[in-house]
């Protein structure tokens, strides 16, 4: 086996691109991942599970075997201002015998212990693989336990095998839709919204909630940081949607729009000037004259304390090249922005489960020659860190390691993370971060790291390549006047 | 494997033979509760649920082995999570890549059968990685739609496509136990592959001749690993560590990253096992039928010594001793003066150990070894978990707590809703497990020292070191200076609050007529 090992896979090679914007290209994605090649990707259960689960006061039972439990316990940042049941993992443990005789005693009995010790506002059901296939009927057990204990037992179709994490997104909607119910509210709360799309991660919900507060609108719910049972049956009543991950809420925002007659509009509160932006497009959108004034000293003094700062590390910052690998479409944009706002120049991007629409906005806010990747692994990111010279990696945890060996340094932009990143404060602590990485000392004694036995011809000729991939041109192309949502 | 109604026989028969099902099944249920209510305590506190669980699935422990074989490469027969779940479990832990394919199993491939989607995974990987061993694990999806991956994988290896790589499968039906039993198995699995590789039957090859002895390591860290490798070596012989993940999964920076590790145990040597003296398993608490050490001694006559995980002074001499007694050697000076500066560490700590009130909880085998140390150096032990079920566990811990005159809390099969309610009741003062337990550190402020997998919300899990008498010694350092801490924190102000004579004391005693 001494041939070249691949880096683009069979039936890969649609969904990797080279930004040339003369051409007219459009990059596969939303398809199943390839067999075999890695896959960054998890499944629909973990898609569901990022929505529903910051609800807090639900109990959340993941019917399945246990591991697919015992690896998404308590793993989120998602705070709470009021219950903690959420961060409980509840698992019916499905072992050989409920495989083979069916696990449908066993989650009916589980419902009822959860409803006697927990007394949980409310169920949610989350089916796994197994259970998709030896045909437990959970939906009728839900109905049948809602009866019984009088509260909202919703089961949440989200067998891992049946699409892709985004399908996993659509399945939360439709359980949240559910609990909604189908009436609607006739009259609106005037100044009021509904903030689509925000996990309340490191308590970025509640910074969000300060400042829509500060100038007086009302923040109904947040769907789903820091939601309660209730606080998401309420959501009928706000005046408008406002939607930030669009990935995983577009389809919930206009289901509701449908249903409940409530128009959405896009908004983003990660970096200064889309926080402004954002805030902007609220006030205007609900406010009165009394609330743009408001608006407008908050966003003065805020700006005021917090650009300076920023700028300072745009100055330690300027001029270098990040590669992203995220989740979704929404998150890559923003960031693709943020680095932006910090003289930082993207390479490569990429996602998991962007859409079509997504990418072609990569293509727009990126440079010529910038990597697009969709559904990637770590073979191909290896290669494309390598090729176009990036100095930082954005991931989550299986990324994070890989970015370490190539001696890259990174940014945890997951839903681990215990620092929050949105409106000002947020913009602070994302230059920090960036600073604290790529200008590590860290690094600079790792530049000198030379194996004792390499050969002086094959260290040549490594310099060599690496000053070729230096000349390299990228546009550099200012995302101000050609980018934004907004 | 297991057979399997699938969603699409004919619905009358489901039907009857569930109902037939059910009524055996409520059966032994009812048995089991039997049994639990005799026991004094009940293992856990929900009876249809784990709460928290405490254990991660066979894939999990099958992944981990095949990462100590060198060039080999993993793929998890299922869908698309359950491989990334693992993956990113794993690469928390141990801050290094970790490359696990997945036959990403699709709706399609759920209803027809996923041959198809395995046949393209191994081509790709193989395409990508170059590696000379693939594993091939199943999970619970794979199983349960019943997809026999011998059969596949006998396919595969007749297109005569992969000439020189060694295609295993593994079945590791992640409901069928824990990572513990995925673990062993997929050890037990990889021995009986090799050895009957035909080619490999050069029984007195030079190799062969110089004596070496497998050692079969769960629970290890890499360090671990190492410190156990540096032990044999002293006594002058070679060790086959199976699977060896010492650097592997703790690799040194250097400025080319290979993405296939070509550290670990090679399939060379893998075939070599029948020809070691003895193979000592250190974590002897897998039922026997898993213990890849029993096979090869009923299979191949290889002598088997199966002892706890060397973990204390009293554990690690098991281990000692073994060696001792296999290779037919004194104990080497070094390891005599390393047990000396225990003991000494062991008398300088004994007095503030005292105060330990201590629960252990993780995987078994671990949960025991630190129990030993534990329990001999004067701590009390309070409560010893585990998520696996295990008789012998009970057994032995039993045992254990007689000889030192001590009632502890033990439990199998459990959860960290009932871990935390016993630590809470048992006024334990220092627990020891994986990241997990932090929700109980978190919101019960019970001191913790993170060991064991997995450990994701601390640095260095990899390299720490708990095992043999160096390990041993450091560690109880660490429990002791905590211990320390617990009793300097506040001091001051503790004694200030509950000894310093209060204002109202110091008021003369009134009488009744005085009050009047
Ligand atoms: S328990 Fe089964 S289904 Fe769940 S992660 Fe493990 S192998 Fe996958
Ligand atoms: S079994 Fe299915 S639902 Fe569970 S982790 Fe695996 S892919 Fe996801």
């Amino acid at each position: 086996m001494n041939q070249k090992s691949t880096i683009i896979a069979d039936h890969r090679e649609k969904q990797v691109l080279v930004n040339d914007k003369q051409k007219n290209q459009a990059i596969a994605c939303d398809t199943h991942s390839v067999s075999g090649v890695v896959s960054q990707r998890a499944c629909v259960y973990c898609g569901a599970r990022v929505v529903l689960n910051p609800i807090t006061d639900a109990a959340h039972i993941v019917h399945g075997p246990i591991g697919c439990a015992s690896y998404t316990w308590d793993i989120r940042g998602s705070l709470s201002s009021d219950s903690e049941l959420f961060r409980t993992s509840f698992s019916t443990d499905l072992r050989e015998h409920d495989i083979i005789f069916g696990g449908e005693k066993k989650l009916i009995a589980a419902i009822d212990e959860i409803v006697i010790r927990e007394k949980p506002k409310a169920v949610f059901i989350y089916s796994t693989c197994v259970v998709g296939v030896i045909g437990d009927d959970v939906k009728a057990i839900a109905k049948k336990a809602e009866i019984k204990h009088g509260i909202r037992v919703i089961p949440v179709h989200s067998s891992g095998f049946s699409g892709s994490k985004k399908d996993g997104y659509k399945a939360a909607c439709h359980a949240i839709l559910d609990l909604m119910g189908p009436e609607k509210v006739e009259v609106k709360t005037p100044h009021s919204l509904n903030f689509l799309g925000d996990f309340n991660l490191a308590a970025e919900a509640w910074i969000i909630r300060d400042y829509l507060e500060t100038i007086g609108l009302e923040l109904k719910t947040v769907i789903t940081g820091d939601a309660t049972i209730d606080s998401l049956r309420a959501a009928k009543s706000a005046s408008i949607n406002v939607v930030q991950c669009a990935g995983s809420m577009t389809y919930l925002a206009k289901q509701m729009k449908m249903n409940y007659d409530i128009p959405f509009e896009n908004i983003r509160f990660f970096g200064i000037k889309d926080t402004i932006r954002s805030l902007r497009k609220i006030v205007f959108s609900i406010g009165t004259e009394e609330h743009v004034k408001r608006f407008e000293t908050l966003v003065a003094q805020k700006e005021a304390y917090y650009q300076p700062m920023v700028e300072a590390y745009k100055r330690k910052l300027i001029g270098k090249k990040v590669a992203l690998y995220v989740g979704g479409g929404f998150k890559a944009i923003s960031l693709i922005e943020q680095f932006a706002d910090l003289g930082i120049q993207t390479v490569l991007v990429g996602t998991q489960t962007g859409s079509k629409e997504e990418y072609e906005q990569f293509r727009k806010l990126t440079g010529e020659g910038t990597v697009i990747l969709d559904d990637t692994n770590p073979t191909e990111l290896e290669h494309f860190i390598k090729e176009t010279g990036a100095h930082i990696l954005v991931g989550g945890v299986k990324e994070r390691p890989l970015a370490y060996k190539l001696g890259v340094s990174f940014i945890d932009h997951n839903h681990e993370r215990k620092h929050p990143l949105c409106g000002f404060e947020g913009a602070l602590n994302f230059a920090m971060e960036v600073d604290a990485t790529v200008n590590s000392p860290v690094w600079d004694i790792v530049k000198t790291f030379k194996p004792n036995n390499e050969t002086k011809s094959e260290s040549k000729t490594k310099s060599k390549t690496k000053q070729a991939k230096k000349e390299k041109p990228f546009d550099v192309i200012d995302l101000t006047i050609e980018g934004g949502i907004l | 494997m297991i057979k399997v109604i699938k969603p699409d026989t004919d619905n009358a028969t489901k039907k009857a033979v569930k109902a037939l099902m059910t009524e055996i099944h409520r059966d032994d249920s009812k048995d089991r509760n039997k049994d639990r209510n005799k026991d004094r305590n009940k293992d856990r506190n929900y009876v249809n649920m784990q709460v928290n669980p405490c254990k991660m699935c066979m894939p999990m422990g099958g992944a981990l082995a095949l990462k100590g074989v060198k060039n080999a490469m993993t793929i998890i027969h299922g869908s698309q999570g359950c491989s990334t779940y693992i993956r990113r479990h794993m690469a928390a832990h141990y801050n290094e890549p970790i490359d696990i394919a997945s036959s990403s199993l699709s709706e399609e491939g759920t209803v027809y059968g996923g041959s198809k989607n395995l046949k393209i995974g191994i081509r790709n990987l193989v395409n990508m990685y170059q590696p000379e061993v693939v594993g091939v694990l199943t999970t619970c999806l794979a199983e349960t739609i019943g997809d026999d991956i011998e059969r596949i994988v006998r396919e595969v290896r007749d297109t005569g496509e992969f000439e020189g790589i060694d295609i295993i499968p593994i079945p590791t039906p992640g409901y069928g136990g824990s990572q513990t039993e995925g673990y062993f198995d997929t050890i037990k699995a990889l021995m009986a592959y090799f050895v009957k590789k035909p080619i490999q039957v050069q029984k007195e090859t030079e190799e062969t001749k110089t004596p070496f002895i497998n050692i079969v390591l769960s629970d290890a860290t890499c360090e671990d690993v190492r410190e156990i490798k540096r032990m044999v070596e002293l006594f002058g012989v070679k060790a086959l560590f199976i699977p060896d993940i010492s650097d592997a999964l703790d690799a040194p920076f250097t400025n080319h990253y290979n993405k296939l590790s070509e550290e670990g145990i090679s399939r060379e040597e893998l075939a070599k096992v029948i020809y070691a003296k003895a193979t000592i398993e250190l974590g002897d608490l897998v039922a026997p039928n898993h213990s890849p050490a029993l096979f090869l001694e009923e299979e191949y006559g290889v002598k088997a010594y199966r002892l706890p995980l060397p973990i204390g002074i009293n554990n690690t001499d098991c281990l000692v001793k073994a060696l001792a007694e296999v290779l037919d050697k004194d104990i080497p000076k070094a390891l005599e003066v390393e047990r000396g500066r225990l003991m000494d560490g062991m008398i300088d700590a004994h007095k503030h150990s005292a105060t330990g009130d201590i629960a252990v909880f993780g995987d078994m085998n671990l949960v025991m070894g630190i129990a030993g140390l534990v329990l001999e150096n004067g701590m009390q032990l309070k409560l010893a978990a585990t998520g696996s079920m295990s008789k012998r566990f009970k057994e032995q811990l039993e045992s254990k707590l007689d000889q030192y005159q001590q009632k502890a809390e033990i439990l199998q099969d459990t959860d960290y809703e009932t871990i935390r309610e016993v630590i809470q009741l048992k006024g334990v003062n220092l627990m020891m497990g994986p990241s997990d337990g932090k929700f109980i550190w978190e919101k019960d402020h019970v001191d913790f020292i993170r060991v064991g997998f997995p450990v994701h919300d601390h640095v260095g899990a990899q390299r720490k070191n708990i095992m043999g008498y160096k390990g041993s010694l450091i560690f109880l350092d660490e429990i002791t200076n905590h211990l320390l801490d617990q009793k300097h924190k506040g001091y001051r102000e503790r004694m200030y609050q509950t000894y310093y004579p209060k204002k109202e004391s110091h008021k003369p005693i009134q009488t009744d007529e005085a009050a009047r």
